[in-house]
């Protein structure tokens, strides 16, 4: 099969932009033409990146460097893009921004959640949130896509179905998260002394991802989440503590889940009665693009609660692979192209 | 004979008898991995959840 499309990445020595490379080395319809870096110029990209060795002889390029293409993803951090994007979208026909800069549609929203006004409001509204499983007729016609917050995709699919048949009144979530969405520039927080080991509440109230939970299931309900890190490199795993506005019985949940995902090819049931992994695990997803979902009704209860559970790898479904996946929708390609890995077991 | 799909009592799911199935074979849901029973009422094969042994979850 010819490569047909020249594809760039702008910040491409961080973890997401290392993902994102690996992907797409092995996409079978991409050339990967540029990548930048300010701080790694002129080095290989192995060097960041030492799973890649052997597999491309590319090279970080300075960013003033960049040339155009005709797909460019953005890895940069979060407020790079969002004052840059007229010049940005002068490189390619199609983007995706994989930081929080244009994920939620409503200035308002914007400001109230990241404490300033957007310098570019007028583009939020230009761009589709970069989850097919919410947005894919939306994203077929896209030029510019986001991408997504990790907790908030986490989040948003353990609870899609019951908000989706509008059942929940009340949520309680906690989703417990790897070190790797703290990014790959290492803080005090982060020193091996510090962070080994430790479970640490790292944030209690006003997440920002709430904000794209609520813009991704769009339905009124009573939302507290915090978020946990747990030692794990990858990997998020949502706990939800949903309480419904009618009594079901576990069969009418099963069947909220299987209508809301049975045509969805990373987006899994998990919800066994027998064996080791019973539910979600973020273990099994390393590497992979995959979902897995499960819950478990308490009986009994009024009102009647229903404990929703997700599990990712924060850096696939809830970066780059997902940004992938909306590459391959934006494109009218194969949605699974490039997106084929599914895990290692044991890890 | 042709194979003959069922719903898991447990989880609503198809389960799938083959056609040489014999009552009292044990099955599995490949949605919720329950094990079940194939049954016989009057006439036709019915499922029912197999004895499963309890694992300590550290409760």
């Amino acid at each position: 099969m010819n490569k047909t499309l020249s594809v760039s990445i702008l910040g491409g020595s961080g973890y997401v932009g290392g993902e994102l490379l690996r992907l797409l080395l092995d996409h079978p319809r991409v050339e990967v033409s540029q990548v930048t870096s300010q701080s790694q110029a002129g080095r290989f990209v192995h060097h960041s990146h030492p799973n890649l060795r052997g597999r491309t002889d590319l090279k970080f390029v300075h960013p003033e460097a960049m040339t155009p293409c005709d797909f460019l993803f953005l890895a940069q951090p979060h407020g790079f893009a969002a004052g840059k994007i007229e010049d940005l979208t002068g490189f390619a026909e199609r983007l995706v921004d994989c930081s929080a800069d244009f994920r939620l549609r409503d200035p308002v929203q914007y400001k109230k959640w990241y404490g300033e006004e957007h310098p570019n409001a007028s583009w939020l509204s230009r761009f589709v949130y970069g989850l097919p499983e919410l947005n894919r007729e939306e994203l077929r016609e896209a030029r510019f896509a986001s991408g997504v917050g990790c907790n908030a995709t986490v989040t948003t699919f353990a609870l899609m179905p019951l908000a989706r048949a509008g059942l929940l009144t009340r949520v309680v979530v906690d989703v417990k998260v790897g070190s790797s969405e703290g990014g790959a520039r290492p803080t005090d927080g982060s020193h091996h002394p510090e962070r080994s080991g430790a479970v640490r509440s790292f944030k209690l109230t006003g997440h920002r991802h709430q904000a794209e939970i609520r813009q991704n299931l769009g339905a009124e309900f009573d939302l507290n989440f915090s978020v946990t890190s747990v030692e794990l490199v990858r990997g998020a795993l949502a706990t939800a503590h949903c309480f419904l506005s009618e009594t079901l019985e576990e069969k009418d949940v099963w069947k909220l889940y299987r209508q809301t995902y049975r045509d969805e090819r990373f987006v899994r049931l998990v919800k066994q009665k027998t064996g080791i992994f019973r539910y979600p695990e973020p273990k099994v997803l390393s590497g992979t693009n995959y979902c897995d979902v499960g819950f478990e009704l308490d009986p009994g209860t009024d009102p009647q609660r229903v404990v929703a559970v997700a599990a990712i790898d924060n850096l696939m479904k809830g970066a780059a692979g997902s940004a992938v996946q909306t590459l391959n929708v934006m494109m009218g390609w194969d949605e699974a192209e490039g997106l084929g890995f599914p895990g290692l077991h044991p890890l | 004979m042709s194979d003959k799909k069922l719903e898991c009592p447990e989880c609503a799911g198809s389960v799938e008898l083959k056609a040489d199935t014999m009552e009292g074979e044990i099955v599995q849901c490949g949605d919720c991995g329950v094990e079940l029973e194939v049954t016989k009422g009057d006439s036709a094969f019915a499922l029912q959840p197999a004895p499963e042994e309890e694992e300590d979850w550290g409760e």
